[in-house]
């Protein structure tokens, strides 16, 4: 079975929901739609106080090229334009709307008809991807209109689909890809027709079968779209990796999938995309997997943006009351929630809430140089002497040793027996190294 | 035998000659000429290498002075006015008065003002708790209590206070190099001027959110309520982002904003007790 080349870890599972079938969640009482959802540019609003907004409207709109257009994704009114903290750990600026009941905007089809005919040019299917808002659902949160345009000069050979979901406990991608698969197989086949590829790889960790198997049967009916099995390790989610996976392709050193032909989407895009090219729905709610070993009822929800996070506990059993952590994300590269009124953005793919005892951190020890993590890093770093540099703020040394080439996998602080805060050390080293390199310009 | 040794202490004495001999007119040649003053200026410089003065350490500190002739843009926060005297002396010049200056702490967000509402685990170090979040308090400008700045005080100037999770500087060590400054993710440190009789008056808060949002997450943030700037007479207080700030230079240390400020943000330093204040809290506890 394939799988990508060096490093890797193959963490405890937990996919707790995986069983559960997406269920719809009832509408929140107030959403706050933040304006930075996605990776760029926040996104300038184009609604006042005050407004009332239809759910679909346009609300924000991205203006740089890096940026995405943002949609209200309920009915009602907007109370106000403020500073909420947010999954960044910080306030920053959103958009604040009391529900109503729901409304959608003229022209957006809400039906379960699934349309398949697509003779839009790839540069209208770009457009539409632009206007309507589509971004990374994997959680980089990039949008998708920029990775849909190939550059000058450069050639696509391959779409690669990303179904692996890699991180332990998630399970929304593994849901939509069994109960949504005909649309995302159309949105696949509009996202080839955007690139002008003629092949496209959908690669699924062989921990889910029945995914493999379903959407087997349904790429018999797409030309040139292929399902191929992965061995099951961690990070294989993660782009370079899962190029090397699935078309045995190394992107080089600080560049882009493009560079060696690859574009790759998620399941959750590809299903956007099909979303909004076809049916005219822009990106406003998603798939939340909310899990948690002492969580009454782990489930996969299907959320509108702007939902706060405690109303998802709430709906999964409520919050259990040894609770240490409440993390956003997946639990290796997931961040842990500041506050529990944080809204779920269009990055948000889980909430996992863990236990006192599970979110304690081990106590650090010094480094006994067993180069576990150097065993385990997909890069190929050395991640316990970036830490040790770092640490030193010997920060033209780590620029050196390619720090920036690691992707904060945090295998290397899973594996580590002494404990030590690596990716920490990792994290700030990079963060030094970005501003050295803007300041030369 | 005796011809071995002579022959030996013969040669090798000869290319010892040789090769001092061709020394002698490569170091002719080559002579570096150093300014003797380099020297002289060094040997009165503190030599702690804390680089304060934006120099890569005293020597080079010293060879920027004797090569640029002038005491100009040159300071050594260390030394202070006293050392700048002699070095003026040594290369013959005047030396300005500077002002002794001092670093200052302009965060009150202690454990009891801002309790934490969250835990932090992970890299003990401020520059990585402000990459991932507000603080603990929630106040996104507030210290975050990890000590980058005591780590980074080559003085033993400075120490984290256990009950209030707040740096405190030691006025009589502390040299006013600005190490801490730079170590401060959120630049909470000024470096503010030590004041007549070592007395001070600070916003000792750096908050510049609406009041409402500031005051949730600590309680003595400044709300930028413009009671000190009305109040003060030398034009002394600027009021910027909903946040005061005193300017030092025109401060005369009247201590009469520090009464008005609702929040208690406005800090004085080594002043003595005020009288009428003492008897007012007096009479409000007996009340």
């Amino acid at each position: 079975m394939k799988t990508f080349r060096i490093g890797g870890v193959h963490p405890p599972e937990n996919k707790l929901s995986e069983k559960q079938a997406i269920e719809v969640l009832p509408l929140p009482e107030v959403a706050t739609i933040p304006l930075s959802q996605h990776l760029g540019v926040p996104a300038v609003p184009v609604v006042k106080k005050g407004d009332s907004v239809k759910t679909g409207q346009l609300i924000a709109k991205g203006e740089a090229f890096i940026s995405a257009n943002i949609h209200s994704s309920v009915t009602g009114t907007v109370t106000k334009i403020d500073d909420v903290v947010d999954t960044s750990g910080y306030r920053k600026k959103a958009i604040i709307i009391k529900v109503e009941e729901d409304q959608w905007e003229e022209g957006i089809d809400t039906s379960d008809n699934i349309i398949k005919e697509c003779n839009l040019s790839p540069e209208e299917i770009v457009e539409k991807v632009n206007e309507k808002g589509i971004v990374g659902m994997g959680g980089a949160t990039f949008p998708s209109h920029v990775k849909l345009q190939v550059p000058k000069g450069k050639k696509a050979d391959f779409l690669l689909i990303n179904g692996v979901e890699c991180e332990p406990c998630l399970t929304s991608d593994h849901r939509l890809m069994l109960e949504k698969a005909e649309q995302m197989m159309v949105g696949i086949s509009i996202q080839m027709r955007a690139l002008r590829v003629e092949e496209a790889i959908i690669g699924i960790e062989n921990n889910k079968p029945d995914a493999i198997k379903h959407l087997r049967k349904l790429a018999e009916n797409y030309k040139g779209v292929s399902v191929e099995p992965l061995k099951i390790k961690y990070p294989q989610g993660a782009e370079k990796q899962l190029i090397k996976a699935l078309v045995n392709r190394e992107v080089p050193s600080g560049k882009l999938p493009i560079e060696v032909g690859c574009v790759v989407h998620n399941v959750g895009t590809s299903l956007a995309v099909y979303e909004a090219v076809q049916k005219n729905k822009p990106l406003i709610d998603r798939v939340v997997t909310v899990t948690g070993k002492d969580l009454k009822k782990p489930s996969n929800f299907m959320v509108r943006i702007g939902t706060p996070a405690l109303q998802l506990i709430d709906a999964a059993g409520g919050l259990p009351p040894n609770t240490g952590k409440v993390v956003n994300g997946g639990p290796m590269m997931g961040k842990a929630l500041n506050d529990l009124e944080s809204p779920i953005a269009k990055g948000t793919s889980g909430i996992i809430v863990f236990s006192d005892d599970e979110s304690e951190r081990v106590p650090m020890q010094n480094c006994i140089r067993c180069a576990k993590c150097i065993s385990v890093c997909p890069m190929g770093l050395e991640p316990f002497f970036l830490g040790l540099i770092s640490d030193k703020q010997r920060y033209e040394e780590c620029e050196g040793n390619h720090i920036m080439d690691c992707m904060e996998c945090g295998s290397c602080q899973y594996v580590c027996p002494s404990g030590r805060p690596l990716l920490d050390q990792v994290r700030i080293g990079k963060l030094n190294v970005g501003k050295m390199i803007r300041e030369r310009g | 035998m005796n011809e071995v040794v002579l022959y030996s202490v013969l040669s090798i004495g000869g290319l010892g000659t040789l090769a001092a001999i061709i020394l002698y007119f490569v170091a002719q040649r080559f002579k570096v000429i150093e300014d003797p003053r380099i020297d002289l200026v060094e040997e009165k410089l503190p030599a702690a290498n804390c680089g304060g003065c934006g120099y890569a350490g005293c020597r080079n500190f010293a060879e920027g002075i004797v090569k640029s002739g002038s005491l100009d843009g040159f300071s050594c926060p260390p030394g202070g006015s006293d050392m700048m005297k002699d070095i003026a002396e040594v290369m013959g010049l005047e030396a300005e008065e500077k002002d002794p200056m001092i670093a200052v702490v302009r965060c009150s967000g202690s454990k009891q003002e801002a309790p934490p509402k969250t835990r932090f685990q992970g890299l003990n170090t401020c520059a990585f708790a402000h990459s991932l979040y507000a603080g603990q308090s929630g106040c996104p400008y507030g210290c975050l209590g990890e000590g980058d700045c005591v780590v980074s005080c080559s003085f033993d100037a400075m120490y984290m206070d256990e009950n209030t999770n707040l740096p405190v500087i030691i006025d009589d060590k502390c040299v006013a190099c600005g190490a801490c400054v730079k170590a401060c993710p959120r630049s909470i440190i000024e470096i503010r001027k030590k004041g007549k009789k070592d007395r001070r008056i600070f916003v000792s808060c750096i908050n510049k959110e609406k009041g409402g949002i500031a005051k949730k997450s600590c309680k003595v943030a400044c709300i930028g309520c413009s009671k000190c700037l009305k109040e003060c007479k030398f034009e002394a207080i600027v009021v910027e982002n909903n946040l005061a700030y005193i300017d030092f230079d025109k401060c005369t240390l009247c201590r009469k904003c520090v009464p008005v400020c609702p929040t208690n943000a406005i800090q004085e330093v080594n002043f003595p007790p005020k009288k009428n204040r003492k008897k007012e809290e007096e009479k409000s506890t007996e009340n």
